[in-house]
């Protein structure tokens, strides 16, 4: 594949990212306890650590000598690629819990199989990642299945967040264009081989916490297309006000 | 208060070989949690190889009213320190 398709694929995994990390950093200081806000801030650094290492990556194949900074804040809307699950509002602790969970799952799989990608770059910065992930997600599964198994009131609450933000899943398997030509190559991850055991793990953690998937919801997508949901502006402004208004500043 | 989260007492052993110390406190529900959370709080800069959690209530402190009993006996007994002894070089950690 051309170094831009190689580039539009690495933004596709490391937009997201970036974006759930941006997610949790809105909550530094405004966790519901001091323990679970640095365990939280915590995974939002190991997040934004891989997305360096993929934008570090991508900027070396991008035309016109982008940097890293270039490829993180200086895009539109519509040129992120992150799936919409990611950019969904923390809403309350049940949101911030299941969307975790619902990426967490996905993610593990996901850097599982990148680690045997014909890049050796990604299959690098893969092998780093699995560990932090395979903690995130044992995180935010405990999680589930504390509030799930916990008080009328946090099952009420994470079902509610689990049956607004399921709908959003199916999306991770998405399979765009970029991503056909880099399973093709052997450098991408088929991720419709992912699917069956998504569902059996998220499953398996949801029936210990008592949590029922919604049946038959209508699944939305386009974030990965660069259509996104109406949080993402938002959101991107918080992000990018830095580097906009002082441009090509660092620290 | 009664809300609130038990307290649970960390210990962390910085590498193999060395004791577990005591780094501090933190709340949590249970041990899992607790382990995870001192697992966040205390060892995320590169402290630790390993975790002990233990909840609060169940250490026994000793009553500062009772120091002058318990400790101040042995401030002039100075000689049960093994300070006295040359040690030879190759004794390393004493």
């Amino acid at each position: 594949m051309s170094n831009e398709q190689l580039y539009n694929y690495i933004l596709g995994i490391a937009d997201n990212n970036l974006i759930l990390g941006q997610r949790l950093g809105e909550l530094c200081g405004h966790g519901p306890n001091l323990e679970t806000d640095i365990a939280l801030t915590n995974i939002a650094l190991d997040l934004f650590g891989q997305t360096r290492s993929y934008y570090q990556y991508a900027a070396t194949l991008s035309e016109n000598h982008k940097t890293e900074d270039d490829v993180a804040f200086l895009r539109t809307e519509r040129e992120y690629k992150n799936a919409l699950l990611v950019e969904q509002p923390n809403t309350h602790f049940g949101y911030v819990i299941a969307r975790q969970f619902l990426f967490d799952v996905f993610h593990y799989l996901f850097v599982e199989q990148l680690q045997q990608s014909k890049d050796e770059t990604l299959s690098a910065i893969a092998k780093k990642a699995i560990k932090e992930v395979s903690y995130h997600k044992r995180f935010s599964g405990d999680w589930v299945k504390r509030l799930g198994d916990g008080t009328s009131e946090s099952h009420k609450k994470i079902q509610e967040a689990v049956h607004d933000l399921w709908p959003y899943t199916q999306e991770l398997f998405e399979i765009t264009k970029t991503d056909t030509l880099a399973i093709d190559e052997g450098v991408g991850v088929n991720l419709s081989e992912l699917k069956s055991k998504y569902q059996e793990e998220v499953a398996e953690v949801f029936k210990e916490a008592t949590l029922t998937i919604p049946e038959n919801p209508f699944f939305q997508k386009g974030g990965k297309q660069g259509i996104h949901s109406e949080h993402m502006g938002y959101l991107l402004a918080d992000l990018q006000y830095m580097q906009r208004t002082y441009p090509n500043m660092n620290w | 208060m009664k809300k609130n989260w038990p307290l649970w007492e960390v210990f962390v052993r910085s590498k193999n070989g060395l004791e577990h110390r005591h780094f501090g406190s933190l709340h949590a529900a249970d041990a899992e949690m607790a382990l995870e959370n001192a697992r966040d709080v205390y060892t995320r800069r590169n402290e630790g190889v390993s975790i002990w959690v233990v909840e609060s209530k169940y250490i026994t402190a000793s009553n500062p009213a009772e120091n002058g009993e318990l400790f101040e006996p042995a401030k002039d007994k100075v000689y049960r320190h093994p300070t006295f002894y040359n040690l030879p070089d190759e004794v390393k950690h004493m």
